[in-house]
C-alpha cells in the first residue's frame, strides 16, 4: 500500500495523456458551426422530403387492358368447321383451310400466342390436357404463315414444368420451333377485365406482348360448370387467387370470354374426358371422338361440343349468358358451318 | 510442376464447383440421372452414424469407403481438398485473417479447445448407437447442403437470379441461414474455427488418420525452428514440433512456407520427426459418452411423432416409419431442393426435438405432386425410400390380382365451419376439381340451401372418401380460404405407419 502511495507522490500532476486541442478562433468556430448546421439542415430536409400523412408509400400501379385479337369477319368463309379423322395435323390443316387458311389470321411478322389447356401433370392419353399434336400443328402453320415468333403458355394447376413435360406439349413446342413461355412469379400484369364480376386481375404478361392469340382448348367434363371448353380455357391466363372464381363460375367464364377475344379457336375433341374431370387420371374416363373443331365463335364451338359430354344448353347456363352478352351464338346450326371427314375415321 | 498448394487449390475449386453444380442440377428439369447427392454419399460420418442407428450401410453410402480407406493411408485429406464447407471456411479465413506473421504463429498453434469436436463426435455416435441420429445437425456436408437449399439458393432467387419459377419459402429458414453465417464469421476469430473445434466429421477423419502412413514429416536436422510453417497452417497441427497427425488437413501450406525445405509429405525419412497421438482425455471421453447414453432415453421419453402420431407431421411419400425415418434422416434437405412445389419443409419442434429440420409437408405452401417421386430418388440415406411412380399411385383392381394400394401420406378432413358450400351458401368445389385420384376421393352432394336473404341456392357440398384419399394435400393447397384452409390433411391413415390409422379396411 505504501509503495503505491509513494509512486503516486512521485508522479507529476495532471493526466498522463497530455495531447490538447488548439484554442478555437472565431473563424474556426464559425466554420465548425456552419458544417454542423449544414448537416442539421440536411437531416431536416430529409425529414421534410420523407414526411407523409400515410403510413406507406404507394407506387401507382399501371393497369392494362387486353386488346381485341380478332380479325375482320368475312362472309365468304364459315365460322365453324368440324373435321373428323385420324391424323391430327391433317385435320387441323383441313379445319383452318376451310376457314380461309392460317394466312387469314396470322400476318408476316406477327408474334402469335397459343393457349392450350395444360392444367395437369397428365399424359396425352388421359385427355386432361390439349393434344400435343394439335399444338405442334398450329405452331407449324403459324410459322408457315409468316409468324415471327410463336409462343405457347398456360398457367398450370399442377407444377408447370411437370405439366408441360408430361403432357407432351413441351416436346411439341421444341420440335415445332415455337417458344415455351412458362409463367413465373413476376410474369403477371394487373389487367382490367371490364367484367360484371371480374374487374382488375393479374394476367400473364405474354397476352399483352403479342399480336395474335389462338385458343387451343380440349373438351372435358367439369363438376361445377358442367364442362371446360373454349371459354373456360381463359381461366389459364389468370394469376392471383383464381380459385375464388368458382363461387360464380358462369359469370366468371362469360367475363373472361368477353375480356379475351382470340384470333382463332381450335378445339381438341380427339380424346374427350367424359368423367372425373377436369383432371381425369384413368383411361376409363376417356372417350375417343377423333374430332377437331376450328372457329371464330367460342359460344358456337362450346355449344357444339356439349353433346360429346351428354350435356344440354340448359345444364350449362354460361352459354346463354354469353349469347345475351353478344359474345356469339348458341344455335350453331343457324351459322355458316361445315363438317368434313378425312379418311375412313 | 505446380506446387502442392496450387494443386490443392485446384481441387478445392473443383469440389466446391461440383457441390454447386450438383445442387443446381437437383430439380425436375435438370436431374436427368445425375448423382446429385454424391458428396452426401461420400460422407463417412453419415455412413458410420447411420450404420449405428439403422444397422445398414445403405446403397450409395458405400461410396464413403472411397474416403475412409484412403484416409487410413494418406490422412485427413478430405477436409482441405474435398469438403465444401472446409473449402468455404478456408476461403473466409483467408479473407478475414490478415495477421502479422508472429501473431499468425501464435494463433495457429494447437489449442486444447480442438478436443471439443472429438467429444461431440463421441456423444453423437453413442446417441446413434441408441437409434438417435443427430449427426446431420453438425455434419458439414448435410449442414452446407441444408444451408444452401434453405438459405442461399432462395436468397439468390430473391436477388434476381432465375433459379425457380416461384420463389420458395422455408419454415424457420432464417435460423438455418444464420447458423451458416455464424460458422463463416467464426473464421474471423480463428482460422477454420468450425473445422478445428466443432466439426464431428473432421473428428472422425482425425481418428481415422491417426496412424496414417503418409503424413507431413519434418527433417529435424534441416529445421531451424523458425515457425514459418505455422503462418498458414489450417488445422493448427503443430508441424513445427511433433505433428498432431489427427489435426492436419494436408493443406500443404507448411511445406510451401518452409525456407529450409525441412518438411515433406510422405513416408518417414532417416531424420524425420515423431508424430503426436490424438490429444484426448479418457475421462472427458467417458463423460461425453455417459452423458449421451443418459440423454438418449431422456430424448425418447419426450413427446414426439414417433411416440404418438402428430397431425401435422406428414412425411414425404416413401418415408419409413417414424422411428426408422429418424434413424436415417440427416436433415440434409436434398428432398426440399428437388421438391417441385415447395411443400417439403424443415420441421421445427412440432414432431419432437429429434425431428428438428427433418422434412414434412406443409400443404399451405405446396402439395405433393401426384406423379412426382423425386424426393425418394435423391434421399442419400433411404429415410425416404425410392419409389417408382407406379408404386406411388398404386395399381387399381381387385385385391390379389396384382393390384397395389397407393402410398397414402395422410387424410383430408373438411372443416364445415369454414367451407363455403357448407357454411356460407356459396358454390366452390375447387377441392374436388383438383383431386388427382380417379375416381376422385372428394365427392359431393348437390343440395338446395337458403341464404340469409331467403333465396334458395344450389351448392355442391364436398365429402371425403378416406379409402381413396392419398393425403397429397392439393385440396388444402388450392382451397380459396387462404389462411386456414377449409379442408386440411393430417397424418392419420399414412401408409408408413401401422398405428396411425382410423378406418378398418373392409
Amino acid at each position: 500500500m505504501s509503495e503505491i502511495n509513494a509512486k503516486r507522490k512521485t508522479r507529476p500532476s495532471g493526466s498522463r495523456n497530455q495531447q490538447v486541442e488548439p484554442t478555437w478562433s472565431r473563424r474556426r468556430f464559425l466554420i465548425e458551426t456552419g458544417k454542423t448546421a449544414g448537416v442539421a439542415v440536411g437531416i431536416a430536409g430529409l425529414g421534410y422530403w420523407a414526411y407523409s400523412p400515410e403510413p406507406v408509400r404507394h407506387a401507382q400501379e399501371t393497369v392494362l387492358t387486353l386488346k381485341d385479337f380478332r380479325v375482320e369477319s368475312n362472309p365468304l368463309y364459315p365460322v365453324l368447321t368440324v373435321v373428323r379423322g385420324n391424323q391430327v395435323a391433317a385435320m387441323v390443316q383441313e379445319a383452318v383451310t376451310a376457314l380461309g387458311g392460317m394466312q387469314r389470321f396470322v400476318q408476316r411478322g406477327d408474334v402469335v400466342l397459343l393457349k392450350p389447356n395444360v392444367g395437369w401433370d397428365r399424359q396425352p392419353e388421359q385427355a386432361a390436357n390439349t393434344h400435343p399434336d394439335l399444338v405442334a400443328a398450329v405452331a407449324n402453320m403459324c410459322r408457315e404463315a409468316g409468324a415471327k415468333q410463336v409462343w405457347v403458355t398456360d398457367c398450370s394447376i399442377n407444377d408447370p414444368r411437370r405439366s408441360f413435360a408430361r403432357s407432351g406439349i413441351e416436346r411439341a413446342v421444341q420440335q415445332s420451333g415455337a417458344t415455351l413461355q412458362l409463367p413465373g412469379g413476376d410474369d403477371f400484369r394487373l389487367t382490367d377485365m371490364h367484367g360484371s364480376l371480374l374487374k382488375v386481375w393479374p394476367v400473364v404478361r405474354f397476352f399483352h406482348q403479342v399480336d395474335k392469340v389462338i385458343n387451343l382448348p380440349i373438351v372435358k367434363q367439369h363438376s361445377l360448370s358442367g364442362c371446360t371448353l373454349a371459354m373456360k380455357n381463359w381461366y389459364g391466363i389468370l394469376g392471383g387467387q383464381r380459385n375464388r372464381l368458382h363461387q360464380q363460375i358462369h359469370t366468371s367464364i362469360v367475363d373472361l370470354a368477353a375480356a379475351v377475344r382470340p384470333t382463332l379457336t381450335i378445339m381438341d375433341a380427339v380424346r374427350v374426358l367424359k368423367h372425373n374431370g377436369p383432371s381425369g387420371g384413368s383411361l376409363d374416363d376417356v372417350a375417343q371422338e377423333n374430332t377437331i373443331l376450328a372457329g371464330l365463335d367460342e359460344v358456337a364451338l362450346d355449344s357444339w361440343a356439349l353433346h360429346l359430354l351428354d350435356l344440354t344448353l340448359q345444364q350449362v347456363p354460361y352459354l346463354a349468358m354469353a349469347e345475351q352478352r353478344g359474345l356469339g351464338q348458341t344455335d350453331w346450326r343457324s351459322l355458316n358451318w361445315l363438317e368434313r371427314q378425312l379418311g375412313t375415321g | 510442376m505446380p506446387s502442392l498448394r496450387t494443386i490443392r487449390r485446384l481441387y478445392a475449386v473443383f469440389f466446391f464447383g461440383l457441390f454447386l453444380f450438383l445442387l443446381w442440377r437437383a430439380d425436375f428439369s435438370h436431374l436427368q440421372g445425375y448423382e446429385v447427392d454424391l458428396l452426401l454419399e461420400l460422407d463417412p460420418l453419415t455412413a458410420l452414424a447411420g450404420g449405428l442407428s439403422s444397422g445398414t450401410l445403405y446403397r450409395g453410402l458405400a461410396l464413403s469407403l472411397l474416403v475412409i480407406i484412403p484416409t487410413l493411408f494418406f490422412g485427413r485429406f478430405f477436409c482441405a481438398w474435398v469438403c465444401p464447407l472446409g473449402i468455404l471456411n478456408q476461403f473466409f479465413s483467408h479473407l478475414f485473417q490478415r495477421l502479422r506473421p508472429a501473431e499468425a504463429y501464435r494463433r495457429n498453434r494447437y489449442h486444447p479447445l480442438f478436443r471439443v469436436k472429438y467429444y461431440l463426435l463421441f456423444g453423437l455416435l453413442v446417441l446413434a448407437a441408441f437409434g438417435v441420429l443427430q449427426t446431420g445437425l453438425l455434419d458439414p456436408i448435410a449442414l452446407l447442403t441444408r444451408s444452401f437449399v434453405v438459405g442461399v439458393w432462395p436468397a439468390l432467387q430473391q436477388s434476381g437470379v432465375d433459379l425457380y419459377l416461384l420463389q420458395p419459402h422455408f419454415l424457420g429458414g432464417a435460423w438455418i441461414s444464420l447458423l451458416l453465417l455464424a460458422i463463416l464469421l467464426a473464421n474471423r476469430f480463428m482460422t477454420r474455427f468450425w473445422c478445428r473445434v466443432a466439426c464431428p466429421l473432421g473428428a472422425l477423419l482425425g481418428l481415422l488418420s491417426w496412424r496414417s502412413l503418409f503424413r507431413i514429416r519434418r527433417d529435424v536436422d534441416k529445421c531451424n525452428d523458425c515457425s514459418h510453417c505455422l503462418e498458414f497452417c489450417q488445422g493448427g497441427s503443430d508441424p513445427n514440433g511433433a505433428l498432431r497427425v489427427s489435426e492436419c488437413h494436408l493443406c500443404m501450406n507448411c511445406i510451401e512456407q518452409c525456407p529450409s525445405a525441412a518438411l515433406h509429405y510422405g513416408l518417414p525419412q532417416p531424420r524425420s520427426s515423431l508424430g503426436n497421438a490424438v490429444d484426448l482425455s479418457r475421462r472427458r471421453l467417458v463423460e461425453s459418452g455417459v452423458a449421451a447414453a443418459l440423454f438418449a432415453p431422456m430424448l425418447r421419453s419426450s413427446y414426439s411423432a414417433a411416440s404418438t402420431p402428430h397431425p401435422t407431421m406428414i412425411r414425404p411419400p416413401g418415408a419409413l416409419t417414424e422411428t426408422d425415418f429418424l434413424a436415417r434422416c440427416i436433415k440434409c434437405a436434398a428432398c426440399m431442393r428437388v421438391c417441385p412445389t415447395n411443400v417439403l419443409q424443415p420441421a421445427l419442434l412440432e414432431g419432437g426435438v429429434e425431428a428438428l429440420w427433418t422434412p414434412i409437408l406443409v400443404n399451405r405452401l405446396g402439395y405433393c405432386e401426384y406423379h412426382c417421386v423425386l424426393c425418394g430418388q435423391v434421399c442419400p440415406t433411404g429415410a425416404i425410400r425410392p419409389l417408382t411412380v407406379q408404386e406411388k399411385v398404386g395399381t387399381p383392381g381387385q385385391t390379389g390380382t396384382g393390384s397395389a394400394a397407393p402410398i397414402q401420406l395422410g387424410t383430408a378432413f373438411f372443416d364445415q365451419g369454414r367451407c363455403l358450400p357448407w357454411a356460407m351458401a356459396t358454390p366452390c368445389i375447387v377441392c374436388e376439381e383438383v383431386c388427382p385420384t380417379s375416381p376422385k376421393a372428394i365427392w359431393f352432394k348437390t343440395v338446395e340451401v337458403t341464404n340469409r336473404q331467403g333465396q334458395s341456392v344450389a351448392v355442391k357440398q364436398p365429402y371425403l372418401d378416406p379409402v381413396l384419399c392419398i393425403g397429397c394435400g392439393i385440396c388444402e393447397n388450392k382451397c380459396p380460404v387462404t389462411d386456414l384452409a377449409a379442408v386440411r390433411v393430417t397424418s392419420v391413415g399414412e401408409s408408413r405407419s401401422r398405428h396411425n390409422k382410423m378406418i378398418l379396411p373392409g
